[in-house]
């Protein structure tokens, strides 16, 4: 338990993904089985222990704690369980009694009813110094909030046995947690984990960005890059599961999509929902957001949101592996694929007939549909591999649009930039003349124009606001922005997606700023 | 109100002794100041006569340039307006104190700022019995317990050692905690080299004038930056994410102060290596005083006074809890 409390500890305090990576794998390294399985998996939020509640930790303090002690307390820290973990009297045998490692933990936590829990943690707690209290209680009640996503699990394991983070994408998802064979498997005590007829996630293939490169269109074959989520979809015939690019199951927010797939086969695809005012056609991502985030889905939002998948792309056709084959022989199998999936929820995306490269650019910028967001090359002979490898995919958005905006607000960036203030928030004019906050970005600008910037802000704050300054408002930024849509929580009323700095106008006065209204014309 | 020591007076800019027409740590100028220690919310300048040890005056006098005032060792005692005063070591800072006075047989003890632990850099407190005991209560509530000094001190010299490709930037403030992170690095046996943000110099000489021994102190300002590498520096805790710290080579961020002790804070600094020192008394310890003076009534400055205050009704003895201003409860 020790180890895992100086590990969360640690974790809090390091902001570098390299320093929490390094940390985790250590970790890894030199933790037993099965405390390391548990601890990976709770990190990675895989871990829930539903009789296990917030309200049962502070029905436990109050046991030991004066009321209003704990209250003055809790108003002062800010977070239950911390506040519990630092008022816990200590024990004064202190170390004389056995502090039970996470693998006891995790078991009597899973078998506990509501009415015991209390009691539980508090006997754990009594043998427990107040940073081992603190991790129990942010392992017993879930949301370590400590930065690290599943991916990054994976990749600090990866890093521990010196093995490709692929290799442990390929099978994560048909494992489960304390995932003993995994660490066998890394230690090399044992086979790969054998997966036959589990419905499982594989590594995307991504793509580059194209930036100034002319490709041979008869090299590269060209199609949409819709702009939706990228999906996997994995049937096994008994069972379908939906992947994020992520590899996070998201079948529960899908079930019409899911239950809609029959075939055996690993298909990759775009997942969008179909927008009345697009006459069934896909609509922009702001609609698909409604579906997003949900464990369970009304027949409501089901009816209204209806999402279908436009598939890019084939890894497996029933149970062959096509992945070495090259996209030719892979999109004509999809071709064939397709026709036999139910055609509501499924259809492929077309191929865009350009002549030449100049052509393709053409058609790139007639492209006005909203769900568009610019075109995919894709070599025509590669096969399909996980992760960007050069050469072989590219993505080449659409010209961004583009708003001049007033700085507003700054802040000071982490990492390396933490003295820098270099993340803005900036507003365009109403038709009053105030200025409504439009956007935020904290990208774009050269190391020089980030000085620059930074420099202008000491030297024009109006007022701090803890950590946030306002600034005169007389600075003129050029934004860039991919697409900006409708939004309620936004007293401008509209939500820019990707929002970054494209140029800093200091030739610009602010009162030539864009207006509310302008960037409103932009919607789509 | 209390009947008790109707001869004192709580204000919120500072307390008031009638007699002899006196105020304890006046957060405005007045014309006569007994004065508990240096840091700027006790002391401030522009009174026309100050009482105060010989090293708060020292300080006072670094500070603010003031020289007239009287210093009262510890032990002494002088009579004003028929009220004996005398000043006794609080083990806060350098030459803090707490203030006894007597009046009509009434005692009462204002302790200013008071911590329980050792301290290299100044005298230990000195439990003295009153009638009146007036506390602060800036760590006043029970999640606040200071866990042992010396373990620190280890946590920040592995840090050094598992660095030796960047540097340990400890943020402290000027006044007592970055002398006393170095004193307590003397005293774990650590012999380098520490390096200083110009912001701390003045103070930490002054130290060594008075005899506080900080063994070899350095200016950043006058180090290369490579010579800096796997060594400890100590800033203002302000100088930590300022443009200040672009000289530095990769700092490892820390900060040496109580508040640590809470999570959130020490993120809301960026800081990464959390130093759970303080120069205040824990929970576990301003309860401790308060039995160990054992006073017929406890009087409450700053801080969390509520909490505080109400650990007292809960234990059947007499408190309130004074409205003071001005006090910065976040220097420590």
């Amino acid at each position: 338990m020790r180890a895992f409390s100086d590990l969360l500890d640690n974790l809090i305090y390091t902001r570098s993904r390299n320093g929490k990576l390094r940390l985790i794998s250590d970790y890894l390294k030199q933790a037993s089985d099965p405390d390391r399985g548990w601890v990976l998996a709770a990190l990675t939020g895989q871990l829930d222990f539903p009789t296990v509640k917030a309200s049962a930790m502070r029905n436990m303090a109050m046991e030991r704690v004066d009321e209003t002690l704990f209250k003055l307390s809790r108003d002062f820290v800010g977070d239950t369980a911390e506040t519990v973990a630092l008022i816990w009297p200590d024990n004064p045998k202190g170390e004389s009694t056995e502090m039970p490692s996470v693998g006891q933990i995790v078991d009597e936590l899973a078998a506990v009813s509501r009415f015991d829990a209390p009691k539980l943690l508090a006997n754990f707690m009594d043998c427990m110094g107040s940073n081992e209290r603190y991790a129990l209680l942010k392992l017993a009640t879930g949301g370590m909030r400590v930065g690290v996503s599943a991916r990054l699990g994976k990749t600090a394991f990866a890093l521990a046995f010196d093995m490709a983070v692929e290799e442990i994408e390929e099978v994560w998802h048909a494992l489960e947690p304390p995932y003993m064979e995994l660490f066998a498997w890394g230690e090399g005590k044992a086979d790969r984990p054998d997966l036959t007829g589990v419905p499982f996630f594989r590594p995307f293939m991504l793509a580059h960005p194209l930036e100034d490169k002319k490709l041979d269109m008869t090299d590269y074959v060209a199609e949409w890059k819709w702009d939706g989520i990228r999906i996997q979809i994995v049937g096994t015939g008994q069972e379908t599961k939906l992947f994020s690019r992520g590899g996070d199951d998201i079948t529960p927010a899908f079930p019409d999509v899911a239950d809609a797939f029959k075939s055996i086969g690993v298909v990759d695809g775009e997942l969008l929902v179909r927008g009345e005012f697009q006459g069934g056609e896909a609509a922009s991502f702001n609609a698909l957001q409604q579906r997003l985030g949900r464990k369970k889905v009304s027949a409501k939002i089901l009816t209204e949101y209806p999402a279908f998948v436009r598939l890019y792309d084939i890894l497996f056709d029933d149970e062959t592996d096509l992945r070495e084959q090259s996209w030719t022989y892979r999109r004509a199998k999809l071709e064939s694929f397709v026709p036999k999936l139910d055609a509501e929820r499924f259809d492929i995306s077309s191929i865009l007939e350009a002549r030449d490269f100049n052509h393709l650019n053409e058609i790139r910028d007639g492209a006005r549909d909203a769900a568009i967001e610019g075109v995919m090359l894709k070599l025509r002979d590669s096969p399909y591999i996980s992760g960007r490898k050069t050469g072989l995919w590219y993505k080449w958005k659409r010209d961004p649009l583009v708003a001049d905006c007033v700085m507003m607000y700054a802040q000071r960036g982490s990492g390396k930039r933490s003295s820098f203030y270099s993340d803005y928030t900036f507003g365009c004019w109403t038709e009053g003349g105030e200025l409504y906050p439009v956007g935020k970005a904290y990208s774009g600008f050269t190391n020089a124009e980030l000085k620059m910037l930074d420099r202008f802000v000491r030297q024009n704050t109006l007022n701090r606001f803890g950590p946030v300054r306002e600034v005169e408002k007389t600075m003129v930024l050029e934004v860039a922005f991919d697409s900006i849509h409708q939004s309620k929580r936004h007293k401008s009323g509209v939500a820019m997606r990707f929002p970054r700095i494209s140029r800093i106008r200091t030739d610009k006065p602010a009162a030539e700023a864009d207006r509310v209204a302008t960037l409103k014309k932009m919607i789509t | 109100m209390t009947n008790a020591a109707h001869w004192i007076e709580p204000h919120p800019h500072g307390i008031y002794i009638k007699p002899a027409d006196a105020w304890i740590d006046p957060s405005r100028a007045v014309s006569r100041a007994l004065v508990t220690h240096g840091h700027a919310d006790h002391a401030r300048g522009g009174h026309e006569k100050v009482w105060a040890t010989p090293e708060t005056l020292a300080i006072m006098g670094l500070r603010y340039g003031t020289n007239s005032g009287c210093a009262v060792p510890y032990g002494d005692g002088f009579e004003l307006g028929g009220v004996k005063i005398s000043y006794h070591s609080a083990g806060h800072v350098l030459g803090s104190a707490q203030i006894l006075m007597e009046y009509q047989g009434e005692r009462v003890v204002a302790t200013g700022d008071y911590k329980r632990r050792t301290d290299p850099t100044c005298a230990p407190f000195e439990v003295i019995s009153c009638d009146i005991f007036i506390t602060e209560a800036t760590f006043g509530l029970p999640v606040f317990k200071h866990p042992d000094t010396a373990d620190e001190i280890q946590k920040l010299l592995s840090a050094k050692e598992a660095n030796s490709d960047r540097c340990i930037l400890v943020g402290a403030y000027a006044l007592g905690k970055a002398q006393r992170v170095i004193g307590e690095l003397r005293k774990a046996g650590y012999d380098d080299p520490i390096f200083l943000h110009g912001a701390l110099e003045k103070m930490c000489h002054l130290y060594q004038e008075l005899g506080v021994d900080l063994g070899d102190i350095r200016p950043v300002m006058d180090t290369e930056k490579e010579a800096m590498l796997g060594q400890i520096i100590l800033a203002p805790p302000s100088a930590l994410n300022d443009r200040w710290s672009r000289r530095l080579p990769d700092p490892v961020t820390a900060m040496a102060s109580g508040w640590m002790r809470v999570r959130q804070r020490a993120r809301q600094r960026n800081v990464e290596l959390p130093l759970i020192m303080s120069d205040h008394a824990d929970w576990d310890e301003l309860t401790q005083t308060i039995k160990d003076v054992s006073p017929s009534e406890t009087w409450v400055t700053h801080g969390r006074e509520d909490a505080l205050v109400h650990w007292c009704a809960l234990n059947q003895m007499k408190a309130r809890a004074l409205e003071m201003v001005g006090r910065e409860e976040e220097d420590d």
